[in-house]
């Protein structure tokens, strides 16, 4: 009995983990769900008890504010998260090469310095930065919110370089050498073409993690000109308590990035969540 | 600025090494130069470590041994005062709620993210129509942006219009002040911890599976070993290493929560969701009058049992990295 389950794999008599699969599923996701309901449910609805369950009599109105009000945070959150995750790969690709293809004395060192920054909890990192930004003049300013963001993803890039490049055969480098190329060479035109699927993988992490940052935007850049999405919600839930489905649609307009990455690059993100367990 | 100053110092390298490449006793020399290259390389991640993690780490040590004020904070002048700010942390009325709040919130967060991610790990791991995509999809409330999870939560926990107390009343359960009661404001914010840390557990978890040989179920099956004995003789102790990284990885994780309980609750009603992190938060940022040496001092304390934990991780990654 117990053998032909294992081998037994039929669709036919595997229906019913698929359901509880989509059961499972659907509980899990019921807050997305509820956000996006919530979104569309129109002002007199919002405190109807018991709350609509679909909505029947959508409204477009919160998407409207966002498209008034929130398009300059969106722009904001874009900048920034391209930047970190140019910052990211540039100081992140060499220092994994490095390691990885190098072996540089003091690595040992410098690769559990790097495990250690990660368990720093931001905040601490925050307050840091607060207290130099203030006598540099930075607060409030984009570039400082970029430096600061990019510290969420450096290291575990590193990590995620490291661990690729060590895959680089080692006769293709030495080729490269016997055909005249110095490291640099090599770097640029054999190991970084090679480390696409790396680059690809530390962008998306870099990127989502400063689009969704909030610790940093919070304490560096609240009240300047320039702030992301994250404090777009923020000042919402702070000003407008009513307004549930505004602050809804921006939080559905804000998760689009998370959405898009997940469809469209799905197996990356597999990987760099376990390719050595870290996360923020 | 070392690197690049470094760089023509590797230029002349390549050339003998086109000899190197055919033999070996030229590789002798390669080490130093190779060293040169490879520090060239980490320079300015090395740069980027002092500048903008030691610095800040080092500040946060310097704010949290003065007395600052707003005034001193800006011209920098602020008197040395010792472990005062540390002392003045422990008497507070805070204090020991605040470490409760914290242990608590962890160990209830790191008990049931791994239980439901390990019970979910196991079912996925099973062949079916639709279990790639599905285990896909529970990847959704990690790479959700905080925020955007926490008012989520704020919204369907809300005493009067949320849906999860019209859901209670729909089975009679009177409605339950989940944010504004300080006896449930703990357990809202863990339930939502909990709901954002599941995927990272499933998926940790679920690799960790995938690395178990099926021959071993197989075997066990044929030994008439059902499903339950399989699971506690087989899966669970072969598990134990994932299991070990996943739950340090989460202990080091959870202590540092902030945005999910600032943005539900900012630790109220009356400090009953207070942890050491929105807490050190509260003292720097959340007052018209700012302590930012006592707010330092906390989250002082809080790096400490982070990196404690931390090194915890380290030593047993590298246990099981040798064995």
């Amino acid at each position: 009995m117990n053998p032909m389950n294992l081998t037994n794999r039929s669709p036919s008599r595997t229906w019913w983990k698929t359901a509880i699969g989509l059961l499972l599923t659907a509980v899990m996701l019921f807050p997305v769900y509820w956000m996006l309901n919530v979104s569309f449910t129109p002002e007199r609805d919002m405190r109807k008890s018991p709350p609509d369950l679909f909505p029947a009599q959508g409204t477009l109105d919160g998407y409207r504010r966002v498209l008034d009000e929130q398009l300059p945070y969106l722009a904001t959150s874009l900048v920034i998260g391209l930047g970190t995750v140019a910052l990211t790969v540039a100081l992140a690709a060499p220092a994994g090469y490095a390691l990885a293809k190098l072996r540089p004395r003091g690595g040992g060192i410098l690769n559990f310095v790097l495990l250690a920054a990660q368990m720093i909890p931001g905040i601490i990192m925050a307050m840091g930065f607060y207290a130099i930004y203030l006598s540099l003049g930075l607060l409030q300013s984009v570039p400082g919110l970029i430096v600061a963001d990019s510290t969420l993803a450096v290291p575990f890039a590193v990590l995620i370089f490291t661990a690729f490049m060590s895959g680089i055969p080692g006769e293709l480098l030495q080729a490269a050498k016997t055909d005249g190329a110095g490291p640099l060479r090599t770097f640029w035109s054999v190991v970084l073409p090679m480390s696409r699927n790396a680059v690809v993988t530390v962008s998306l992490f870099a990127f989502l993690w400063s689009w969704s940052d909030f610790v940093f935007a919070g304490t560096l850049v609240n009240g300047g000109a320039h702030e992301p999405i994250t404090l777009g919600i923020y000042h919402y839930i702070g000003n407008n308590n009513q307004e549930w489905n505004a602050i809804m649609a921006t939080a559905v307009v804000a998760s689009l990035p998370a959405a898009v990455i997940l469809v469209l690059a799905q197996r990356y993100v597999a990987a760099g969540v376990t390719a050595g367990a870290v996360k923020d | 600025m070392s690197h690049t100053t470094q760089v023509p110092h590797r230029r002349p390298v390549p050339e003998p090494s086109g000899a190197a490449a055919t033999a070996p006793p030229p590789a002798r020399r390669r080490p130093t130069s190779q060293q040169w290259a490879a520090w060239a390389f980490l320079a300015p991640v090395t740069l980027y470590l002092a500048l903008f993690y030691a610095y800040p780490l080092y500040r946060n040590i310097d704010l949290s041994l003065r007395d600052y004020t707003v005034r001193s904070f800006v011209q920098g002048d602020a008197p040395f005062t010792g472990l005062e700010n540390y002392r003045t942390v422990l008497d507070d009325p805070t204090f020991v709620p605040a470490l409760l709040h914290t242990v608590v919130f962890t160990a209830v967060c790191l008990v049931f993210q791994y239980a439901i991610g390990l019970a979910l790990a196991v079912f996925f791991n099973q062949h079916f129509r639709l279990s790639a995509t599905l285990r896909a999809l529970f990847l959704v409330p990690w790479l959700l942006p905080l925020i955007v999870s926490a008012s989520t939560w704020s919204w369907m926990l809300n005493s009067d219009s949320g849906v999860v107390n019209a859901l209670l009343s729909a089975v009679g359960v009177g409605p339950v002040n989940w944010l504004t009661s300080p006896s449930w404001s703990l357990t809202s914010v863990i339930i939502a911890n909990i709901w954002i840390g599941v995927p990272f557990n499933l998926v940790v978890l679920y690799s960790g599976l995938q690395s178990i040989p099926a021959s071993l179920y197989e075997a066990a099956a044929l030994d008439g070993a059902n499903a339950w004995q399989r699971f506690w003789r087989v899966t669970f102790p072969l598990l134990r290493p994932v299991s070990a990284i996943t739950l340090l990885l989460g202990l080091v994780y959870t202590l540092k929560v902030f945005d999910i309980i600032w943005i539900m609750t900012k630790g109220g009603p009356a400090d009953s969701s207070t942890t050491f992190a929105t807490w050190s938060y509260q003292l720097g940022f959340g007052n018209l009058l700012p302590a930012f040496g006592p707010g330092a001092a906390v989250g002082n304390l809080l790096v400490v049992a982070a990196l404690v934990f931390g090194l915890i991780y380290v030593r047993v990654q590298r246990k099981q990295a040798l064995s």
